[in-house]
C-alpha cells in the first residue's frame, strides 16, 4: 500500500455542493477519492476487507446525512470524515456507542467568512506537512494511536505536534458560533 | 458559559481524539466539552492529525458496487439528511450527552443513597471504566480516599475543594495514584458531580467496608 500524498483538491467546495445542493455528483466525486482512504484506514484498524468496505460505505452515507454539521471553518473535509470514521469503528470494532458534545446550534448568520475558511485550510496543508517531515517512528507512532493500536498508558508518552495555530483559529470559530447564539 | 479554570490534560485530548478510551471517559469528556469552549477547541484541533492519517494512509480499491450501494442508501430513508440544529433543548444542569446516558434531564435520575446524605446513580457504559453521578448535599465531606487508577471528577452543579483548589461547575480533577484528597462540597449549594474510575478507589477505615456494596 503506497502512501498517497495529500491532496490539494477543494474538497471543501465539494462538499458545500453537497450539503447546499444536495448534488449527487459531488457525492461520486468524494466517494471516489475517500472511500478507499476509508477502507484502508479500517483495515488498518483491524477491519477484514469485508467489514472495512461496509463501514466506509456507511461512513460515507453519513457524510451525506450530517453533512448539515460541517462547518469549513473549523475542520477539513478530511478532519470531519475522520470523526465520523473513527465514531464508526468504535461501535463496529469495540461495540460501544461514542458520547459526543452538544451540538452548537447556528443559521445562516454564522456563515463562516471565506478567509475564516482559507486560513483553517492553509494551517490543515502546514500540519500534514509537518507530519511528512517527523522521523518515521515518531509518525509510526502517531499513525498507530489513530489506528487504535497503542493504549492509553503509550499514548501518554506521545509528544504533542504543533496544534497551537489550528486550535487558536478554531477557538476563533466558537467563538462567533457563541455570539451568533447569543443574538437570537 | 462560566469561567473553567481546570481542564483537560493532553493525554485525554488525544485519547478522545484517536478513540482509543474507555466509554466512560468519552462519556466524561464528551460532557467536560460541552461546556468547554476552549478543550473543544483543542480536541478539534487534534482531530485535525486523525485527518491528515487519513488523508495520507494510501488507498485499497472499493468496487462500484458499494458506490451503488451507497448511493441507494442516500436516496432511501435511512440517511435522510438532518437539518443543522437550530434550537438545542438546553438543560440547566446536564448537557446533551449527559442526557443521552441518564435517559432524560437530572430529575430522571434515580438515585441510591450511600450514607451521609451522599446519592449516586451508575451509568450504563463499557465495564473498562464507570461512570457515576454523585450527589454531596452542601458542606458535606466525601471520604479519604485515594486510587489505584484514574479519578476524573467533573462539577455540574454547586462546587467542591480539595488540596488542588475549587472546582466549580465544568472544572474537570483528574486525580491518578499519586493523589490522596477529601473533597468537600461548598455550602452555598449541594454539589452535583460526574466522576468516572477506571478502578476501585483505595478508602480508609470503615467506609471501605462497604465499598463492595456500593461499587466505589
Amino acid at each position: 500500500m503506497e502512501q498517497t500524498k495529500a491532496d490539494t483538491h477543494d474538497w471543501t467546495a465539494v462538499l458545500v455542493r453537497i450539503r447546499d445542493d444536495r448534488d449527487e455528483t459531488a457525492f461520486v466525486e468524494l466517494f471516489r477519492h475517500f472511500a478507499p482512504r476509508l477502507k484502508a484506514f479500517l483495515m488498518r484498524s483491524g477491519g477484514d476487507p469485508a467489514l472495512a468496505e461496509e463501514c466506509a460505505q456507511e461512513v460515507m452515507a453519513t457524510v451525506w446525512q450530517k453533512s448539515a454539521q460541517f462547518d469549513p471553518a473549523r475542520a477539513s473535509v478530511a478532519t470531519w470524515i475522520f470523526t465520523i470514521a473513527r465514531n464508526r469503528r468504535i461501535d463496529a470494532l469495540r461495540k460501544q456507542k461514542r458520547p459526543e458534545p452538544e451540538d452548537l446550534p447556528w443559521g445562516p448568520e454564522a456563515e463562516p467568512d471565506q478567509e475564516d475558511q482559507l486560513g483553517l485550510q492553509q494551517d490543515t496543508e502546514t500540519l500534514t506537512e509537518a507530519m511528512a517531515a517527523l522521523p518515521s517512528k515518531q509518525r509510526d507512532l502517531i499513525e498507530k494511536a489513530y489506528f487504535g493500536d497503542l493504549t492509553h498508558n503509550e499514548i501518554a508518552d506521545l509528544t504533542g505536534l504543533p496544534l497551537g495555530t489550528i486550535k487558536s483559529r478554531i477557538r476563533l470559530a466558537l467563538q462567533r458560533l457563541r455570539h451568533a447564539m447569543d443574538r437570537k | 458559559m462560566t469561567t473553567i479554570t481546570h481542564h483537560l490534560t493532553d493525554d485525554l485530548i488525544l485519547g478522545y481524539s484517536a478513540g482509543t478510551l474507555p466509554e466512560a471517559v468519552n462519556l466524561i469528556i464528551a460532557t467536560h466539552i460541552s461546556l468547554c469552549d476552549e478543550c473543544r477547541a483543542a480536541i478539534e484541533a487534534q482531530d485535525a492529525v486523525g485527518g491528515a492519517v487519513l488523508d495520507t494512509i494510501g488507498e485499497m480499491p472499493v468496487s462500484d458496487a458499494f458506490l451503488d450501494g451507497a448511493l441507494s442508501m442516500i436516496r432511501g430513508g435511512d440517511f435522510a439528511p438532518s437539518p443543522r440544529p437550530i434550537k438545542i433543548a438546553q438543560d440547566a444542569v446536564a448537557p446533551a450527552p449527559l442526557r443521552d446516558y441518564i435517559g432524560g434531564t437530572l430529575d430522571d435520575v434515580k438515585w441510591r443513597p450511600i450514607g451521609m446524605g451522599v446519592k449516586q446513580a451508575i451509568l450504563p457504559t463499557s465495564r473498562e471504566a464507570t461512570a457515576r453521578l454523585l450527589f454531596i448535599p452542601a458542606g458535606t465531606a466525601m471520604p479519604d480516599h485515594g486510587h489505584r487508577g484514574l479519578e476524573l471528577t467533573l462539577v455540574l452543579q454547586g462546587a467542591f475543594q480539595d488540596d488542588e483548589g475549587c472546582f466549580r461547575r465544568g472544572d474537570i480533577e483528574i486525580a491518578d495514584e499519586d493523589l490522596h484528597h477529601t473533597p468537600v462540597a461548598d455550602i452555598s449549594e449541594d454539589c452535583i458531580c460526574l466522576a468516572v474510575t477506571d478502578a476501585p478507589l483505595r478508602l480508609k477505615g470503615l467506609a471501605r467496608l462497604a465499598q463492595p456494596f456500593l461499587r466505589i
